[in-house]
């Protein structure tokens, strides 16, 4: 990246232009307490070979992924990342045009968002997607949305045990829409308590959301939230965090999910630090037109060829912007694009295949964890590739001393769900050789890396 | 072009047909040429309180999208259950089968600031 600093003849030519005397006359308008009177205290400037050198440094401090053994789930996940992905979206269209702004010229982009749209809900067993939002947290806040505006209902169910940071997002966005949130309780098994579900469903209640697997990586009973939603005209939204999981599990779509909203990181897209990352939403077709941000849709121009529009979005950016849906501006094309490179490379038994490993893998490490004296797993329910730990010596206690190992053995759940000073959640993905596994289970044991 | 005498017009091409303290709603002959094929429409619930002047739901054609507007202020007491699932009524029959909406008047004198047929005919002359 070029540093392009401006001189001093550049700024006297910049405010004889705009027509002041100087900078300090520019600034006149802003209060003289908030300026700040003296310059930021940065150090004195580096070449850059020094630069970067004190870059790797600062970002050698990090644990990651490549530098440790990592088992850390949680919304992101450690999954492998073929090379060709990298290769065909560091080609220039795509790469520029980061969301089609003047969509019908960038047919090229508008193909692939098409085909993730397709990709998407094959994956969901539902009947249209989105072009993609910004994350999974606010794709299934503007789920939320979107069953309040269809069902014309202000009250909310959030499972407990749905991702904490997805429910944070879900009380941020609705913050001053009047509307009622209310938390539904997990079980023994780490599922969303049924019984407490039917209390608190009622004729009021425009949606039940629930992770799917949940935040624990427990598998909810889908089939049964979604029968006890609709019997009372209620929605349900199922989010999903890890949907490698849906490379095996059956589909929401199929177990009565009227709105899918997902974090797609898992397909192809690095883990970064945390983003940019991708939303994934799909929806019911007779809720099409209730649907926030953007849908490609395909069709022929006036010589009979094959073309891909912008289409049901005429409440967005494009036109009538006033009466938007949800605040969405933008897609996240180029996730969206690694993410079809990486679901169409792998093709359906690809997926399959990934998910089995994970799941064993997972199966594999939580066997032999359960098998340790001062561990036990909490919650019976089945799971994908993440479960919950709960250890006698504290969970801050056991993941520090794993850390000191070069183990990233996990995340303490005591931040989000106090009272739970014991409990870790461990995700094992096909990343993860036995090998190890193995070392983690040593290392919980109290042996050395 | 049909304008049926029997009816009130607004400025922003609603028709209104006055029965007791009831009127119905839909949008007018002149409208539904203008915006071509409908494909889509959109309408309150069943009790929402319409203020005149506001819009009240949507109709989008192949061309463009439009609000429609409360001619008068009242409460939905019923809704045209058919129109969302077969929104090209509004092209076939604007004033009959593609009817919109019920509004119970809650302010009456509001109806007198409507145009009759041969006033809206005028209207739609000057503007086009």
């Amino acid at each position: 990246m070029r540093y392009i600093p401006h001189t001093e003849e550049d700024i006297r030519q910049m405010l004889e232009t705009v027509g002041v005397g100087s900078v300090e006359a520019l600034f006149e308008g802003v209060p003289a307490a908030v300026r700040l009177n003296r310059p930021l205290a940065l150090p004195a400037p580096a070449a850059e070979s020094e630069l970067l050198r004190e870059l790797g440094r600062l970002a050698a401090r990090n644990a990651t992924a490549a530098s440790h053994l990592s088992f850390l789930g949680g919304g992101a996940y450690n999954h492998f990342i073929p090379a060709v992905v990298d290769q065909l979206i560091s080609r220039s269209e795509f790469y520029t045009a980061y969301t089609p702004y003047q969509p019908e010229i960038s047919q090229g982009t508008l193909q692939a968002i098409f085909e993730y749209q397709t990709l998407i809900c094959q994956l969901t067993g539902m009947d249209a997607a989105n072009a993609s939002m910004y994350d999974g947290a606010s794709s299934c806040a503007e789920g939320v949305l979107m069953a309040v505006r269809a069902t014309r209902r202000r009250k909310v169910l959030l499972s407990r045990a749905l991702h904490p940071e997805y429910r944070a997002t879900v009380a941020t966005y609705c913050r001053y829409l009047e509307l009622e949130m209310i938390e539904i309780p997990f079980d023994a098994a780490g599922r969303t308590e049924p019984g407490e579900l039917e209390r608190l469903l009622d004729k009021e209640t425009a949606a039940v959301v629930a992770g799917y697997p949940n935040f624990f990586g427990v598998i909810e009973d889908l089939a049964a939230i979604s029968a006890a939603a609709h019997d009372c005209g209620a929605y349900l939204v199922a989010a999903v965090q890890e949907p490698i999981a849906l490379g095996l599990l059956k589909s929401p779509g199929e177990l009565g999910a009227d709105i899918v909203a997902g974090e797609g990181q898992s397909f192809g897209i690095p883990l970064s630090y945390g983003g940019p990352y991708l939303g994934f939403f799909a929806a019911r077709k007779k809720d099409l037109r209730s649907m926030p941000g953007r849908l490609v849709g395909e069709t022929v121009d006036s010589e009979g060829r094959r073309g891909f529009v912008l289409t049901l979005a005429t409440r967005e950016q494009h036109i009538r912007r006033e009466k938007a849906t949800s605040n969405i501006c933008s897609n996240e094309g180029l996730c969206a694009l690694m993410a079809t490179i990486y679901l169409s490379l792998l093709g359906k038994q690809g997926i399959r295949e990934v998910a089995k490993q994970n799941l064993a893998k997972a199966e594999y490490a939580k066997q032999k964890i359960a098998a340790l004296p001062g561990f036990s797993l909490p919650f019976a329910g089945p799971t994908f590739n993440e479960f919950v730990v709960e250890a006698q010596e504290g969970a801050d206690v056991v993941l520090g001393r794993l850390e000191a190992a070069g183990i990233l053995g996990g995340i303490a759940l005591d931040r989000w769900y106090g009272g739970m000073p014991g409990r870790f959640l461990v995700c094992v993905t096909e990343q993860n050789s036995r090998e190890e596994i193995d070392t983690l289970v040593a290392a919980l044991a109290g042996g050395g890396r | 072009m049909e304008f049926p005498e029997e009816l009130k017009y607004t400025e922003e091409h609603e028709w209104v047909m006055v029965e007791a303290d009831v009127v119905t709603v839909g949008i007018t002959d002149f409208a539904q040429d203008q915006l071509g094929d409908v494909v889509f429409v959109e309408l309150p619930a069943v009790g929402t309180m319409v203020e005149a002047g506001k819009p009240f739901g949507v109709v989008e054609s192949v061309k463009a999208v439009s609000d429609v507007y409360a001619p008068v202020s009242g409460e939905v007491v019923e809704i045209n259950e058919e129109l969302p699932d077969a929104p090209e009524t509004i092209n076939t029959s604007p004033y009959d089968d593609g009817w919109m909406i019920k509004i119970k008047l809650s302010a009456p004198a509001e109806l007198e600031g409507l145009m009759d047929a041969d006033a809206y005919q005028e209207f739609i002359e000057e503007e086009g």
